[in-house]
């Protein structure tokens, strides 16, 4: 048995991380805490920043040596590295960041809460870029997930964002460690572009700044292009009874094991109930409702906010008509009930 | 006929793009002299943050990394962290060092990471336009102190060397300037002894330059060189200061 917080951190170190910057926020404290005593152990480096905007400049900065870089945060702490993250993405460094969210606006409380979705998915700091961002649903999902996050923060040199709330950061569950699970490809960690000393080869720079009339746009055409390949190739969701229903629930993480209960209820009682789980939150699985979107099938979007994973939902769908929504936030969490009333009142 | 004086190996054959009389190209210089003369080139790491050096990887042939403005000494951290073999050093300005990141600054020091810091001090914001610093001196006339720097209003100079030199972490701190062949031959000792001393393990150190920006002191570059002796060396004493 083992929490959420401690699985991430046992997941990044099963990866290959061996740098981790953070600073201290709830509810997220056992992740850095696990990092503290196991990183030394592995020969790594742990470092308790002296705030949120020096943790994810560490990351930026071991990231450029060529390390394999994480920090972690909560809501408010996750805001305040969001400059850190475009400074990232703009280099096209590799790097996890881990938000285990809790509710807000402000200081907010430390209850679960989905509120960053917007902040996670539509490029939460300036200029035009994306994390990859993924959003494990149990403690076993979380460790695998964070592998598969380093896999592809080094396959395509990109930030990538492990998207998970204060309920599973903090839950115990049970943990089978699986080798099988994705790791970084060796062939990603060559880094040809990582500072080293130049010894043998001409300088590297790793910056984000173009002056030059025209620089910049380049560099935006390019990533561009790098975000389509990866929409192109890493959808990912889990869908359950899409063939037969009538009425599609449309949950990630927490909300989605919560409307699992749902769904068996109602199955139990004959009303035809599926599920469209996004794994991946960017890029959006739109291919999961490709099957669907020309029959009358209704959506119905659960989110511990109040409606941020909808506006994809709505722009994938493409008819209002079909798309509902129940969301709760600051601390509230629809219960089983209140999905279960809800999907009877719809049909 | 012997060669005397050549452009150093880490010094890359490019104009500048700095304005007349500025200090930073001659500090760029003395840092590539001082990188060959080490025979570090090939194992130097730049940190080169937001600020007129942001693109000092323009000049210096060897490995370099941009930073957020104020995060140099985060970066630079964590690039030493990862790679000990390797000598890194950050190259910031007043702005950089002394307010938006005076937190990495302190701390970084603190935990005595084993880095060198050049710190450009000319009393100004030179990249956005001449605004106030904090090292910029009482009555000193900037872009947003038009009346001069008030105290009242404004503060003091903030004399970050000396706040530093408190701190346990911090192993050598020296105050040079550019104001005279003399001086800029002392700076270039200092910038030597403090990747000396990480080469030799020490911790950290620090050289505080002052340095000419005649175009937001409104002085010509003769001018300039001048103020740094009579007037901002009175207020940021130079010698060792750790």
């Amino acid at each position: 048995m083992i929490t959420g917080n401690e699985a991430i951190a046992e997941g990044a170190l099963d990866a290959g991380c061996r740098f981790y910057a953070g600073y201290p926020i709830t509810p997220q404290n056992e992740l850095p805490a696990y990092m503290s005593r196991r990183m030394p152990q592995l020969g790594g480096i742990f470092i308790q920043a002296e705030s949120e905007l020096a943790a994810i400049n560490m990351v930026f900065g071991a990231s450029a040596a060529g390390a394999l870089a994480m920090t972690s945060s909560s809501s408010p702490g996750i805001s305040l590295k969001q400059e850190g993250i475009s400074y990232i993405a703009g280099a096209r460094l590799p790097a996890v960041i881990v938000n285990i969210m809790r509710g807000g606006p402000g200081l907010g409380n430390i209850w679960p809460a989905q509120s960053d979705y917007f902040q996670a998915t539509k490029s939460g700091g300036h200029g035009d870029y994306h994390c990859l961002v993924l959003a494990p649903s149990t403690v076993q999902e979380a460790y695998e997930l964070v592998k598969l996050a380093f896999y592809l923060a080094e396959k395509y040199r990109n930030p990538a964002i492990l998207l998970a709330d204060g309920m599973l950061g903090q839950m115990m569950e049970p943990l089978v460690k699986n080798p099988k699970s994705k790791i970084p490809n060796p062939k990603d960690r060559r880094k040809e572009w990582a500072l080293t000393g130049c010894k043998g080869r001409a300088p590297n720079i790793v910056k984000s700044f173009y002056m030059r009339e025209g620089d910049l746009e380049k560099l935006n055409l390019a990533l561009q292009k790098h975000y389509q390949l990866i929409q192109a190739k890493e959808e990912r969701y889990e869908g359950l009874f899409l063939k037969d229903a009538q009425i599609i629930l449309v949950a990630y993480g927490t909300m989605a094991r919560i409307s699992k209960v749902a769904l068996h209820t109602l199955r139990q009682e004959g009303i035809k109930v599926g599920l469209i789980r996004p794994i991946a939150l960017w890029p959006f699985p739109k291919k999961a409702f490709a099957a669907k979107s020309s029959s009358k099938v209704r959506y119905l979007v659960v989110e511990m906010s109040y409606g941020q994973m909808l506006e994809d939902v709505l722009l994938t769908v493409r008819d209002k008509e079909q798309v509902e929504f129940l969301g709760r936030a600051g601390g509230g969490v629809p219960s089983a009930e209140e999905i279960i009333k809800k999907v009877k009142k719809i049909l | 006929m012997n060669k005397v004086y050549s452009r150093p190996k880490a010094l890359k054959d490019v104009s500048t793009h700095y304005c007349p009389g500025c200090g930073h190209g001659i500090v760029h210089r003395l840092i590539a002299e001082v990188v060959d003369e080490l025979s570090i080139r090939e194992r130097v790491i730049a940190v080169a943050p937001v600020g007129c050096a942001v693109i000092a990887y323009d000049y210096w042939a060897f490995d370099c990394s941009e930073a957020a403005h104020g995060r140099a000494l985060a970066v630079a951290t964590a690039i030493k962290r990862v790679r000990p073999e390797t000598i890194v050093f950050t190259y910031q300005g007043d702005g950089d060092l002394a307010a938006i990141g005076t937190n990495e600054t302190i701390h970084a020091a603190n935990r005595g990471e084993n880095l060198t810091v050049i710190f450009i001090n000319n009393a100004v914001y030179g990249m956005t336009g001449g605004q106030m610093a904090p090292t910029t001196l009482i009555g000193q006339k900037t872009a947003t102190t038009p009346l001069g720097r008030d105290a009242q209003l404004q503060g003091y100079p903030l004399k970050v060397s000396e706040l530093l030199a408190q701190l346990p972490g911090v192993k050598y701190i020296q105050r040079t300037s550019l104001q005279s062949v003399q001086d800029i031959l002392k700076t270039k000792q200092a910038i030597k002894e403090a990747f000396q001393n990480q080469m030799n393990g020490l911790g950290f150190s620090l050289v505080e330059i002052l340095s000419p920006c005649p175009t937001y002191w409104g002085l010509s570059p003769l001018k300039a060189l001048e103020w740094i002796k009579d007037v901002l060396s009175k207020e940021f004493p130079l010698g060792r200061i750790k």
